[in-house]
């Protein structure tokens, strides 16, 4: 295999949404401390793959999958497994910034609250919201609605909040596609500092992006019936984006995909 | 590869968490008390007509087919009571359905938008008047009206004609508002095609708004009947108290649910065939407003269906 | 080539459809018109019967007892006045009642026109009346009642509010009705609206079951529908006569007294507005952004910290407001009450949830079916303070939505 040691590991995955299937046959690495990306068209499953990651997809009635998630050689999906448990481990950022309509410092706070944290709220507050570099922009206006936030803002303070629960994997579905270009690239930079102490999986519809900060790359697609969605490439952003081994998968990252 | 290769991490193993449990419990209670409360329903009014109809003296087909209810003397024929509650329905509807249908157009197709934001939370608030209200208005208002316009001689002092016209006024917001909400459900592309064929506005609401929106009124008026037939306030007040078979709308007659409201409100003895007679009566206004509210409902859901 | 209307196939027809057109929208106006016309024609009529003249009887003049107008006279005085005027037995009686000592002035001076002055009201008419035939209505009592006098009357004032039931109708108040209400409601209250949150919460965030959420679903739909009547008799089968025992309070120990009680009022209440409440409430839940609950389980959140923290506060305004508007309807609800046994005629206030009771709209209907004009007046009041009561409630629950709906 590609990767000696993953932290998360998708092995044989089909995933049908009651009787259409999504996902099959996917198997997928994610290598600890490194940033791994999804690509591919519309459609065809990224969103759902990373779902199956930390069992956001159990709160979709009629979904069945089969298959093993792994963290850590650990089954996910194992009926032992408690989901509220290994989202707490495995954290999410959505694509639309979605701040709970409470203010700032409550939003950080909550899932730590949640999850049991007994430190020091405000330093954790501080830290997070510094790792997530919206500590100098809000460090005044703690008490303020995260709504009066721009979009930008939002979603910093959405990985300040996942980073809280101290997670060992974040996961990002399209965590710029509701921003501008500026706050992209202040994202990008944060992805790059979190990577030091998390691992990141993350789906993108802009190839530079992917470029620019993953270290793996698994390009999906629909299966040739196009029933499903199936990675049809994975190994190093570098290698993927320079010399593609699918006809495909050149295709798409050079723009000529219909 | 069985799923026993992979143990399961301790850390995330499934934890006991008995207040979620519980309180899931207790919420499936709450949602489950409202099945309760239909079952109970159907059953205390199954099980007091049951024991009605088990008494020798009374038949079901007396029930159904007599134009007498006169316990004392044990007869119980349903019929001047249903009697009462389908003129004072048919009065009702009689003015509630013109009415509201004409506050409803106009709502939707003329009104000015200020003036269709001052109307319709009026109207609404004016359906959440508490009926004894109407009722009140219907003896002190209507049937003087009723007596100034058509003489003292004809006209009782309860009548079912004033309960039923001051029913009709009550439940027009109802109509007029539901039928409204039809109105506007229509897309406005089926306006501008009327229009561009250079129909007038009349033309268009009536021959084009109002058809295709019709489920959705005629749904709006069959809730309407229902309310009509199960009102209780304004026909105890205004319709008269003893039942009597009779067609003329200046007479007293008492209707299903105010002979029920009458005979529970005094000192009633458990175990009579009075009690269980009112049971009776309660599994008729049931039926009548269930099969009502069903057939509401069926009509909406097709009307869905078009549109969606 | 010009368009000549000759040789169109079309009839020129305009012309008359214009004329329809026109007609139509005036009947569409009409309608409106006369529907507005009639709900406010309701709430004059009542308006006008809060005040107006009345023709009243004395036993004894007021002028012939001491020199000053009555209502001037200290409490001191007006109990000497009692003592003086009514029999020893009747006088003890009263003392017994509760002491003179500790009764306020307003009360002492209703004695003393009860028993002394012994006031009664043959006649009266509603204000409009009262201010366009006033020289009329005092020909007419001249020639029918020559000792009576005839003078203004306001039903509807603040003593109305705190009077209990009396078969005067100059003496008598809503506060046994509405202490009854209160208490009524706010029981009903206290059980359909932690059951109806309840229920809704498990309908929209727990049922995944779908075949037992339709059959909740639509089964609720149902109960929305039924006669308020029918949940009446439903109450009295179940509440007040099965479970009469602990209704009335036989099992905690109160004894006297049957199942026709407060408590037995509430439960009914609370199943016929539960439906209002489960529906209002769904809409609002069902309302909270889907991304607020993914964000909380993507933190680890179980489904009720998500339901707890998350969506409800979120929802609540929307509940408060359906919540409230449920609240009017068992204010207003006045057959099942009739049927579970409001008491008719009852002097002493609620003191809990095992009294017997009235509530203002049973003394609305006790009111408006007595034959006495009079007590068509302290129905028309007590109709003000009912709809003064329900549109307060409405402002707050207007209130409520835009105060609460404001995020933090
Ligand atoms: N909740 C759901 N119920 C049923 N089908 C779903 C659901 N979510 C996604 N699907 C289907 O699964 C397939 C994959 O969807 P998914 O959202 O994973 O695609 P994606 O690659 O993330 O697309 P995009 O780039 O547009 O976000 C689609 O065909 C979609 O219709
Ligand atoms: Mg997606």
């Amino acid at each position: 295999m590609l990767i000696e040691n993953p932290l998360m590991e998708a092995r044989q995955v089909t995933l049908y949404y009651g009787a259409s299937e999504a996902l099959r046959d996917v198997t997928l690495q994610a290598a600890p401390h490194q940033i791994t990306a999804l690509i591919g068209p519309s459609g065809c499953g990224k969103s759902t793959m990373l779902r199956c990651f930390n069992r956001m997809n159990d709160l979709i009635p009629h979904v069945r999958l089969s298959g093993q998630i792994l963290y850590r050689t650990h089954d996910l999906y194992h009926p032992d497994i408690d989901p509220v448990e290994v989202r707490r481990k495995i954290g999410m950022v959505f694509q639309k910034p979605n701040p709970f309509p409470k203010s700032i410092y409550e939003n950080v706070a909550w899932g730590a609250r949640l999850n049991g944290y007994r430190g020091n709220m405000d330093e954790l507050v501080e830290r997070c919201l510094r790792q997530a570099a919206l500590w100098d922009e809000v460090q005044d206006q703690l008490r303020k609605s995260a709504l009066a936030l721009s979009g930008g803002q939002q979603q910093r303070l959405c990985i300040a909040r996942t980073i809280a629960t101290e997670p060992e994997v974040i996961l990002m579905d399209e965590p710029c596609s509701a921003l501008d270009p500026i706050a992209t690239l202040r994202i990008e930079d944060l992805m790059r500092e979190l990577k030091e102490r998390y691992t990141i999986i993350i789906v993108t519809h802009n190839m530079q992006q992917a470029a620019r900060v993953s270290d793996y790359t698994a390009m999906m697609m629909l299966t040739d019936d196009r029933a499903a969605g199936t990675i049809i490439e994975f190994g190093e952003t570098q290698r993927l984006f320079t010399t593609p081994s699918d006809r495909r998968t050149e295709d798409y990252i050079t723009g000529r995909f219909g | 590869m069985g799923v026993d290769n992979f143990p399961p991490m301790l850390v995330l193993r499934r934890r006991s968490r008995p207040g979620e449990w519980l309180i899931q419990g207790f919420l499936l209670l709450c949602a489950l008390l409202s099945i309760l409360t239909t079952l109970g329903i159907v059953v205390v009014l199954g099980r007091e007509s049951w024991l009605f109809f088990g008494d020798e003296a009374v038949t079901l087909s007396e029930f159904l087919t007599s134009t007498t209810w006169q316990p004392a003397i044990g007869h119980f024929g349903v019929w001047p009571l249903l009697n009462a509650t389908l003129m004072t329905t048919t009065i009702a509807m009689l003015v509630a359905i013109p009415l509201g249908l004409g506050v409803a157009i106009y709502l939707s197709e003329y009104a000015a938008p200020h003036v269709h934001d001052f109307l319709k939370p009026t109207l609404e608030v004016l359906a959440g008047i508490p009926t004894v209200v109407y009722g009140y208005f219907a003896l002190t208002f209507m049937t003087p009206l009723l007596q100034n316009l058509f003489g003292r001689e004809t006209v009782e002092i309860y009548n079912t004609a004033s309960a039923g016209l001051v029913m009709g006024i009550m439940i027009l917001p109802l109509i007029a508002s539901l039928s409204e909400d039809a109105l506007r459900a229509v897309p406005r592309s089926l306006r501008e095609a009327a229009y561009a064929l250079g129909a007038t506005p009349l033309e268009t609401s009536t021959q084009v708004v109002l058809p295709a929106a019709l489920s959705g009124i005629s749904a709006a008026i069959i809730l309407g009947i229902s309310r009509a037939i199960g009102e209780t306030m304004i026909v105890s007040i205004a319709a008269g108290a003893g039942p009597s078979f009779t067609l003329n709308p200046f007479e007293a007659a008492e209707t299903m649910t105010g002979h029920i409201a009458r005979i529970s409100g005094g000192d009633l003895s458990y175990n009579t065939i009075d009690y269980n007679s009112i049971f009776a009566l309660g599994m008729t206004l049931f039926i009548f407003t269930f099969s009502l509210n069903l057939i509401s409902r069926i009509i909406v859901e097709r009307f869905r269906e078009v549109y969606e | 080539m010009s368009f000549d209307p000759e040789r169109s196939n079309f009839a020129p027809t305009l012309r008359s459809r214009r004329t329809w057109a026109r007609i139509g929208r005036w009947l569409f106006i009409a309608a409106t018109v006369v529907a507005l016309a009639a709900l406010m024609m309701m709430l004059y009529n009542v308006a006008t019967s809060t005040v107006g003249l009345v023709a009243v009887e004395y036993e004894r003049e007021p002028s012939t007892l001491v020199e000053q107008p009555l209502e001037e006279v200290s409490k001191e005085e007006l109990v000497a006045l009692l003592q003086a005027n009514i029999s020893a037995g009747l006088f003890r009686r009263l003392e017994h009642d509760q002491p003179f000592a500790t009764r306020s002035r307003e009360t002492v001076y209703d004695l003393v026109i009860e028993h002394v002055v012994a006031e009664t009201i043959v006649r009266s008419w509603p204000l409009d009346k009262s201010l366009v035939d006033r020289a009329a209505i005092e020909a007419e009592i001249a020639a029918d009642y020559p000792t009576a006098r005839v003078r203004f009357h306001a039903w509807l004032q603040p003593q109305f509010l705190t009077r209990s039931m009396s078969s005067n109708p100059e003496q008598a108040g809503v506060r046994t009705a509405l202490l009854g209400s209160l208490w009524m409601v706010l029981i009903t209250m206290l059980l359909a609206f932690p059951i109806g949150v309840g229920s809704a919460i498990y309908l929209e965030e727990y049922a995944s079951d779908t075949l037992l959420n339709s059959i909740l679903q639509s089964n609720i739909n149902n109960l929305a529908g039924i006669p308020s009547i029918i949940y009446g008799m439903l109450g009295l089968a179940i509440f007040v006569r099965t479970l009469e025992p602990y209704t009335s309070g036989a099992a905690f120990g109160v004894l006297d007294g049957n199942g026709r009680t407060i408590l037995s009022a509430s439960l009914t209440m609370a199943l016929l507005i539960l439906p209002i409440i489960i529906v209002s409430a769904q809409e609002a839940i069902r309302a909270v952004p889907q991304s607020i609950r993914l964000a909380s389980y993507g933190l680890g959140a179980t489904r009720w910290q998500t339901t707890w923290y998350q969506v409800l506060p979120v929802a609540m305004p929307g509940i408060l407001t359906g919540t409230i508007l449920a609240m009017s309807r068992a204010i207003g609800e006045t057959a099942p009450l009739i049927v579970v046994g409001a008491s008719t005629f009852i002097v002493s206030d609620p003191t809990g949830p095992f009294s017997k009771f009235t509530v203002l709209p049973i003394q609305i209907y006790q009111w408006t079916s007595r034959p006495q004009a009079e007590f068509r007046h302290l129905a028309a009041t007590a109709i003000v303070v009912l709809l003064v009561l329900l549109l307060t409630l409405n402002a707050t629950a207007v209130l409520v939505r835009q105060r609460l709906g404001r995020l933090p």
